[in-house]
């Protein structure tokens, strides 16, 4: 008999598995704190109704005029890298979903989120929250306007380093639509050491979560722009 | 297309998804109160769970407490909820099914005792309980989607 080998004792980042496709794999040894919050059990099968309910619709009533600009929260700009970050909600089918709620929150420029947790001893920023939501249009489009996050240490594991990235939230129309992801910056030397992204084991899919620096949308001399889209499952039903 | 992966929601998603309060679907309501567990018993304290009334379409968001508590303010007259568990060190979020009163339906015939008993809110003096367990022995069921 040989003596079972813990997971969590082996690499932070595992080969590539195309064969995973879009899912992530929730139970990723190398991002620690999957050992004791990664369910077990196999999944349970629904009905098929249950996987064409559609979901809760925000409006206006959701959004402040200031959530979609998180340099213009304060009375004072925030430091670092004024970037726009914009793209369309759509579903696997490419339709373009309108009304979409997305929710974005996101470390300062010195890699500090404003959360009592966060301990990494870099500066808050008085003029930066790190947070807004915006609803797409018509065309499925959302944009907003922040500064580029920093990178930032986790603990994970010895010297690991978050990539910078976004985080997002999204409500399409449908309740099995709902997402909860990160978005990356492209070309960060820090992906190859990521758990967190690399959970994701499909490398085409792991690209999904890379916006693209968008040079047309750009404005010069003003803010650096990354386009970003965010495909949601099937929409079951007329949208 | 091919679909956005999930990451996880993280430690510090309170920034985003917590700056209103959302979790009251119903202010006559009844309050519906539980504890987000982890595979060893030990509380989650940066959790979210997400709540949705599809009959009534009625939503609500409420963030754990470090003793990995949350609470809602539910319709009485709402028999089952829909629901989404978030948390830091889950990759995905799970859904699952809260029943408010004893029904049976399609979901539940498909399930044992065992299952079925994990997705059953009890009554206690403040209202109704409901516990999730994430991982481990009598882990809450949670649907394929």
């Amino acid at each position: 008999m040989t003596a079972a080998v813990d997971p969590y004792d082996g690499p932070i980042v595992l080969a590539d598995d195309p064969s995973l496709g879009p899912e992530v794999q929730v139970d990723y040894p190398g991002y620690r704190s999957t050992r004791w919050r990664a369910p077990k059990d196999p999944l349970v099968t629904l009905p098929e109704e249950l996987h064409r309910l559609d979901g809760p619709v925000f409006g206006e009533s959701a959004i402040e005029p200031s959530d979609s600009d998180l340099t213009r929260q304060h009375d004072g700009e925030p430091l670092g890298e004024r970037i726009l970050v914009h793209g369309r909600v759509l579903d696997e089918s490419g339709r373009p979903l309108r009304g979409a709620l997305v929710e974005v929150w996101q470390a300062n420029a010195a890699g500090r989120y404003r959360h009592a947790v966060d301990s990494h001893p870099a500066p808050l920023d008085p003029n930066f929250s790190g947070a807004g939501r915006v609803l797409s249009d018509d065309d499925g489009r959302y944009s907003f306007t922040t500064i580029k996050p920093g990178a930032y240490p986790w603990r994970n594991h010895p010297n690991a380093w978050r990539p910078a990235h976004i985080h997002f939230s999204l409500f399409g129309r449908s309740f099995e639509q709902r997402l909860v992801t990160q978005m990356y910056f492209p070309g960060d030397p820090l992906f190859a050491y990521d758990p967190i992204f690399n959970s994701v084991r499909d490398p085409r899919s792991r690209e999904l979560l890379v916006a693209r620096l968008d040079l047309e949308r750009t404005e010069p001399e003003w803010a650096l722009a990354f386009e970003w889209d965010i495909v949601l499952r099937a929409t079951p039903f007329e949208p | 297309m091919s679909r956005t992966p999930s990451q996880t929601v993280g430690p510090y998603y309170a920034l985003g998804l917590c700056r209103r309060e959302d979790n009251v679907l119903d202010p006559d309501g009844i309050e519906l109160v539980g504890t987000l567990l982890d595979g060893r018993g030990e509380p989650v304290g940066d959790g979210v769970v997400e709540v949705w009334d599809a009959a009534g379409r009625r939503w609500g968001r409420s963030g754990t407490s470090p003793d990995g508590g949350f609470a809602f303010r539910v319709p009485r007259d709402c028999e089952v909820l829909e629901a989404h568990v978030f948390a830091r060190g889950l990759l995905r979020h799970q859904r699952t099914r809260i029943y408010l009163s004893e029904i049976e339906d399609d979901v539940a015939a498909g399930l044992s005792p065992e299952q079925r008993a994990t997705l059953q809110a009890v009554p206690i003096d403040a209202g109704l309980r409901w516990d999730i367990r994430i991982q481990g022995q009598r882990q809450t069921v949670f649907f394929a989607h």
